[in-house]
């Protein structure tokens, strides 16, 4: 035992270690909050949709040799955010099979770009640490965790402001909208913030798991708890203690970090389900 | 002056005309039931009246101090509501969201109006419970709790009872009656249920397949014929 917090420590020495804990643990524990509400949207796919977009971008920007990506990774993934989420129930493509044909165009055009184009000699590397995250994470710069931070709060801060309101929004957007609420609004910031999230989320766990990120947490506690309030608060301490613990394994296992973090979750989800299931029985 | 007043009003969307030349007008303490078959538009017409979709032709005049955000509103159920995990209280406040403004959150005095209203609707006791634990009927109640919330003068319902069993559907029209007769309140419902609606309210619109056929007192609806088709095919089941 010793010898593994030993380890730890040692690993904890490294800044980039500190930097990829610290990021990890803002952008899920923002995932898993937006996460509440997209889930209970029907939009649990929008995650892997918006990521696959991203992906298409960054081809892009890899092609046409841009040094910041997020140039354009950041304005492509905001706008075609704002039209899955924003075209609401009464448009002629339902919510899933926008999703849909955004996000296979997306992938498709992504990868037929590397293939053409990429002047880069390791393609399917190139993609596969796109699609899975791979070591991104531990190669972030002072600047990137900035960036984090800052955006993280901003979630977090719009996310408690707009709490009621965006309640209201998802259960019955009739009434709010009859009442006076403009669920457009309410919805464009969801949006927005989904898009910024599952940008700064794909360094982490990568495009192809980032659904995870936004889903389980929310989903787990559903299963247990039973008021809007409760299951946003569980999934959030949800999505910290996986992401910390799913960390703090990938280093120590030397597991690919994406991949272990998502894998807790799932873990962390077939726990709740049975509890939820016994606490059920009981009543 | 009446409190809501439909001048020569088009219904439809996208374009599509689904009703011409609705005219009615309600006054305080009115009962109006408004029914017709599937497409004729009630629920369109319904939107109009809370400006979630735009009359094609025509205006919705409020008057008599209404403001348009003080609609109390229930609308049918969506696929969302029936699993979300939200207990009664939470989604009973919701109700006041029109008063925050840019407040973020709900006051001590809000909150005991809610209770309120939750008393008035006989589901104070399920306050901390899970909407969707909840059985159709109470889920009325509580959206119902809602609308009265949202509303100071005038609530709008939705086909409040689809989906109820007999007992519970009468139980949802006694106590809507008594919102009205007693509370004061306003009260425009969409109903299937010609019987219920000639029973309970004190006004009928009947929109045909095209154009309103009929607007005035239920007595003089009973005495036009035009629902005899429908309450004769009712007994004969």
């Amino acid at each position: 035992m010793a010898e593994l917090f030993d380890k730890l420590y040692t690993y904890f020495q490294f800044p980039f270690v500190r930097y990829a804990v610290i990021v990890a643990v803002l952008v899920s524990l923002c995932a898993s909050m937006l996460g509440v509400i997209l889930v209970l949207k029907r939009f649990s796919f929008i995650g892997d949709g918006l990521s696959h977009v991203a992906f298409g971008a960054m081809a892009i920007a890899a092609v046409t040799g841009l040094t910041n990506n997020m140039l354009i990774v950041m304005p492509v993934t905001v706008i075609c955010a704002i039209l899955i989420l924003c075209t609401g129930q009464n448009s002629k493509i339902k919510g899933d099979a926008s999703i849909a044909i955004i996000s296979v165009s997306s992938l498709a055009l992504g990868y037929l770009l590397y293939n053409v184009f990429s002047t880069s000699s390791n393609v399917s590397g190139d993609v596969c640490s796109t699609l899975f995250g791979a070591s991104s994470i531990l190669t972030l710069k002072q600047s990137d965790v900035w960036i984090s931070i800052v955006m993280s709060v901003v979630v977090i801060v719009l996310f408690i402001f707009f709490y009621n309101k965006i309640f209201s929004v998802t259960f019955d957007e009739n009434f709010a909208c009859a009442t006076g609420t403009s669920a457009k609004l309410y919805n464009l910031i969801v949006a927005v913030i989904t898009a910024v999230i599952i940008v700064l989320a794909m360094n982490l766990v990568g495009s192809l798991l980032i659904s995870a990120l936004i889903i389980f947490p929310s989903l787990s506690a559903m299963r247990v708890f039973n008021t809007f309030k409760s299951v946003t608060v569980c999934a959030v301490i949800n999505s910290v203690v996986c992401t910390s613990v799913g960390m703090i394994i990938s280093i120590l296992a030397e597991t690919p970090v994406g991949a272990t973090i998502v894998a807790v979750d799932a873990v962390v989800f077939i726990i709740y389900t049975a509890v939820g299931r016994i606490a059920g029985h009981k009543k | 002056m009446a409190l809501l007043t439909c001048k020569d009003v088009t219904l439809g969307y996208e374009g599509m005309v689904v009703t011409e030349n609705v005219n009615f007008s309600i006054k305080h303490g009115d009962y109006l039931c408004i029914v017709g078959e599937n497409g004729s538009g009630k629920s369109t017409l319904m939107k109009t009246i809370l400006k979630l979709v735009n009359p094609l032709k025509g205006e919705i005049i409020t008057g008599d101090g209404l403001k348009q955000k003080e609609i109390g509103y229930l609308p049918q159920q969506t696929m969302v509501q029936r699993d979300f995990p939200a207990s009664v209280s939470e989604i009973v406040l919701s109700g006041y969201l029109n008063r925050c403004g840019l407040r973020p959150f709900y006051t001590k005095g809000e909150k005991r109006l809610a209770e309120d209203n939750m008393r008035k609707m006989d589901i104070l006791d399920l306050k901390d419970q899970c909407y969707r634990e909840l059985s159709g009927g109470q889920q009325q109640r509580v959206l119902l709790a809602r609308a009265l919330c949202a509303a100071k003068k005038m609530i709008l319902l939705d086909e409040p009872v689809s989906g109820l069993d007999p007992k519970v559907a009468r139980e949802m029209y006694e106590l809507i009656y008594k919102l009205n007769k007693e509370d004061g309140i306003t009260v425009v419902m969409i109903s299937h249920d010609i019987n219920e609606a000639v029973r309970y309210a004190d006004k009928i619109l009947h929109i045909g397949s095209n154009s309103p056929l009929f607007f005035g007192d239920t007595r003089d609806y009973v005495k036009s014929g035009i629902a005899d088709s429908f309450i004769r095919t009712k007994e004969a089941e």
